[in-house]
């Protein structure tokens, strides 16, 4: 086990190398720089400026350079962000995006499997069906309108919840950003858990433990259920990278101070270092929330091994 | 209105099961009366379709969402049909338990067998799970499975399907039934597995008491172990009575059609001045398991140093054991497969490691038809095109019209209307699935044909029309067979010499009569004694 996660861990690394060498040098094929502005700075300020940010060597030796720092956990300079790293920008933000993503995720897991097992149980009648319903429109109307109304109904007419500002993480901060995140995320959840869930209480094993007499909990929770839930794991891994980034809307229109708006801002102003510090965080999350689906799968799943 | 006694522990009373389909009612039992006594063997027997799982199904509240029930089914007299789950759970899985066809797949997967044996123990409140836990090994000691106390902590997929089997009995014993419901529970299974687990079954039901409904559309089975028989045609019961009775007399046509499905008669002797189609020496395959990094490579002999002769219009039987390597043989011998050593010759033509360009012309010659006549056919082609595809390929000069005309033909010989030509597989039941897997293999000629396991998906009688099919096709355009089948019935019927596999070894082989009347090996006996044939009527050559 513990040979597997460290060998999964060791794959991540030429994994990495990869990302961050073609981002590397993709960003430089992109025309543009991040000091070109629309009045054009002056040449003698221009080239301070490259000298400073090593912009001025050959393009290999930059990447060297980055790399070496990136190897000692340094992602550099901010270059539109003046006075500050890379390091203490995310150090400020990531929390915050991590914390309202992994809250999204474990709502959307939570009803979005609720829902689903519920349309799977009275297939075919009204609750079936307006589950589906509530589920297709959950995945096709936009968070950018969800968000507008449920801070106009909840937070202005009503005046129940503060309709932007993170409040340092408090509840009521939390529930509207929270729910518009997870709210297409529950849509795929309880589509997802409704299909399988269905499979699954058709399965001969399911009707073995029906002809047993077993109680309903245990025919649909212990026998049902848990294989049911496989392909929902194996949705965990893209879920969690869907919920990072797509949280980049959200926390524009309720002002919160996350990673998304590096994602913005980073690429609008050819912010080397902030682009490719965002790209690297992502990508070694998108690795771990792998590595989590795969150890969860085998241990819902006798059938997966490690050795 | 049957008899009631003190004895009977299940009545099934008018029962009538239909289910609701998108193109209307489908009448699956039409008033079925069964009864059950304390201690007896009940087989109820039919062909797919005739309504005999459904039945039972029906009594333990087990239908689909969409079956709709009527009439009474009493256990002890109460009546249990349609009552709540809560009502069920009392009887099911404690006075009445089921063992299922599907050893594969009717255990949970994601737990311990321990788990899944403890589980309707502890449910039914007879025990605790440390008293359930000890009660699960005897109980798997009782069924025969080696090492019982290191057993229980397996996972479904660490066993066999025969031990699976066990492992159902096993749980279904648990509780002391009143009655075992046992739904074709060695259907899935080898024979000689079948033949363990029916020995099993009939040792328990001595010891222990229960009485057994055993569903079946096996006769061979019925008349070992029944003491009573019902016959289903199309949701009705036809006929009932003693096992003897039924067997010694049958009354009912469709009885009598069903003692008389076993494929009979033997193949005419061919001569030895008949081209050798098919040389083979010492063919090999092997594969490779799955290697990881640092892991040394293992190889599994699939097939070990095979050689064979067939003759034309000779059909080689070619009989073994689910993973004895007798399918393998098979492709390989097409070259679907690489050899890992042998040679193979076709008319002279030494095809070992053929290219596929060179194989392509050859490819006309030599066909397969595959045993699962569900998966074989493509679902979005017509029965037309599927049958004409091979012309495409192989006779690209003819019109669409004369390819039309070919199917025509094909359909013909295969007894089928070829009117039914512009329809899509899945309106044909499996026995004219294998016909038009037949007739997609007969058009183009071929000369040598490899069956595998061609009639193991069918009913019985079903599987005699294909036997006899496929023996006048052979007789008129004198083609040579492989046939490979685990079904000794089959085979004698089909074939002028056999070869006995196991383990990717020949272990005997020899013409079909001597193999079927002396055995020489202990293995080719103990299939002959499984597989229980009878005796062969002399005069009764088809050819």
């Amino acid at each position: 086990m513990l040979r597997y996660v460290l060998s999964r861990l060791l794959s991540a690394i030429p994994t990495l190398f990869l990302i961050i060498t073609i981002s590397f040098f993709l960003m430089r094929v992109a025309p543009g720089g991040p000091f070109d502005l629309e009045r054009p700075l002056e040449a003698k300020v221009m080239e301070n400026l490259n000298k400073i940010y090593n912009l001025d060597k050959p393009l290999w030796e930059q990447y060297l350079i980055y790399l070496k720092s990136v190897l000692s956990g340094d992602f550099g300079p901010s270059f539109f962000f003046r006075d500050f790293s890379i390091n203490e920008l995310f150090a400020q933000s990531l929390p915050i995006s991590m914390q309202l993503g992994l809250s999204a995720l474990a709502l959307a897991l939570a009803v979005g499997g609720f829902l689903g097992v519920i349309a799977a149980l009275r297939q075919n009648k009204g609750v079936d069906y307006s589950v589906m319903a509530v589920a297709t429109l959950g995945v096709t109307i936009p968070n950018f309108v969800v968000a507008p109304i449920l801070t106009l109904i909840l937070g202005v007419h009503y005046g129940w919840l503060p309709v932007g500002g993170w409040g340092g993480g408090a509840f009521v901060n939390m529930v509207l950003p929270v729910v518009t995140l997870a709210l297409p995320q529950i849509a795929v959840v309880a589509r997802l858990t409704r299909g399988s869930m269905i499979e699954a209480l058709r399965s001969n094993h399911v009707r073995t433990a029906r002809a047993y007499g077993l109680s309903g909990y245990t025919v649909v929770v212990v026998h049902a259920l848990r294989g049911a839930i496989l392909p929902v794991v194996s949705y965990l891994g893209p879920a969690a990278a869907a919920l990072l980034t797509g949280s980049v809307v959200i926390e524009t229109i309720f002002g919160i101070p996350g990673i998304g708006r590096y994602f913005v801002q980073g690429a609008l102003n050819r912010d080397y270092t902030l682009v490719m510090g965002t790209v690297v965080v992502v990508a070694c999350f998108v690795i771990i929330f792998n590595l989590i689906v795969d150890l969860l799968y085998a241990m819902l799943d006798p059938r997966v091994r490690f050795d | 209105m049957s008899k009631i006694n003190e004895n009977t522990v299940l009545e099934i009373d008018n029962l009538k099961v239909d289910f609701e389909t998108n193109t209307g009612m489908v009448h699956a039992v039409k008033g079925v009366n069964i009864h059950v006594d304390s201690g007896e063997t009940v087989a109820i027997v039919g062909e797919s379709g005739s309504g005999k799982s459904q039945t039972m199904m029906a009594a333990m509240g087990l239908l689909a969402g969409n079956g709709i029930t009527h009439g009474e089914v009493r256990y002890r007299g109460n009546n249990i049909l349609g009552s709540s789950i809560r009502k069920l759970n009392k009887i099911r899985g404690a006075k009445v338990t089921m063992i299922f066809q599907e050893p594969m797949t009717s255990l949970d997967p994601l737990y311990t067998i321990e788990r899944q044996l403890c589980e309707p123990m502890v449910e039914h409140g007879e025990y605790t799970w440390a008293t359930a836990k000890k009660r699960a090994v005897e109980l798997l000691e009782l069924v025969g499975i080696p090492e019982p106390a290191r057993k229980v902590k397996a996972y479904p997929y660490e066993m066999s399907g025969g031990q699976r089997q066990r492992v159902m009995i096993a749980m279904a014993l648990a509780n002391d039934p009143d009655i075992l419901i046992a739904d074709e529970p060695t259907t899935a299974l080898d024979v000689t597995t079948q033949a363990q687990i029916l020995e099993l079954m009939a040792d328990l039901q001595k010891r222990l008491g229960m009485a057994v409904v055993f569903i079946t559309h096996d006769l061979g089975i019925v008349e070992r172990i029944s003491d009573r028989v019902y016959v289903m045609k199309s949701g009705e019961v036809v006929e009932e009575g003693n096992t003897k009775e039924i067997f010694g007399n049958p009354q009912h046509d469709y009885t009598k059609m069903l003692l008389d499905a076993e494929p009979t008669g033997s193949k005419a002797v061919v001569p030895d001045s008949n081209p050798i189609v098919l040389d083979a020496k010492d063919v090999r395959v092997e594969f490779e398991t799955e290697t990881g990094f640092l892991k040394p490579n293992h190889v599994l002999r699939a097939v070990n140093d095979i050689s064979m002769e067939v003759r034309e219009g000779q059909t080689l039987g070619i009989v073994g054991e689910s993973g004895s390597g007798k399918s393998t043989l098979g492709r390989a011998v097409l070259q679907l497969l690489p050899t890992a050593g042998g040679r193979v010759v076709y008319l002279g033509n030494d095809i070992t490691g053929a290219t596929k360009k060179k194989m392509q012309p050859l490819r006309k010659e030599m066909q397969l038809i595959f045993q699962d006549p569900f998966g074989s056919l493509s679902p979005r082609m017509t029965v037309g095109q599927i049958i004409t595809e091979g012309l495409l390929v192989h006779e690209p000069q003819l019109s669409a019209k004369e390819r039309d005309q070919r199917a025509i033909q094909a359909l013909e010989e295969v007894s089928m209307d070829p009117a039914m030509r512009n329809r899509y597989p899945h309106e044909f039941s499996g026995g004219q699935r294998q016909r038009i897997a037949i007739a997609r293999t007969m058009i183009l000629n071929p000369k040598l044909v490899v069956l595998d396991e061609p009639t193991s998906a069918l009913d019985r009688t079903v599987q005699k029309q294909v036997v006899e099919l496929l023996r006048n096709l052979q007789k008129e355009h004198g083609l040579t067979y492989l046939f490979i089948s685990h079904d000794l019935a089959v085979v004698r019927a089909m074939s002028d010499t056999v070869m006995v596999m196991q383990k990717g070894e020949v272990v005997e082989k020899g013409l079909a009569e001597e193999i079927f009347s002396s055995p020489k090996e202990d293995y080719t006996k103990e299939l002959l004694a499984a597989a229980a044939l009878k005796q062969h009527k002399p005069g009764n050559q088809i050819f």
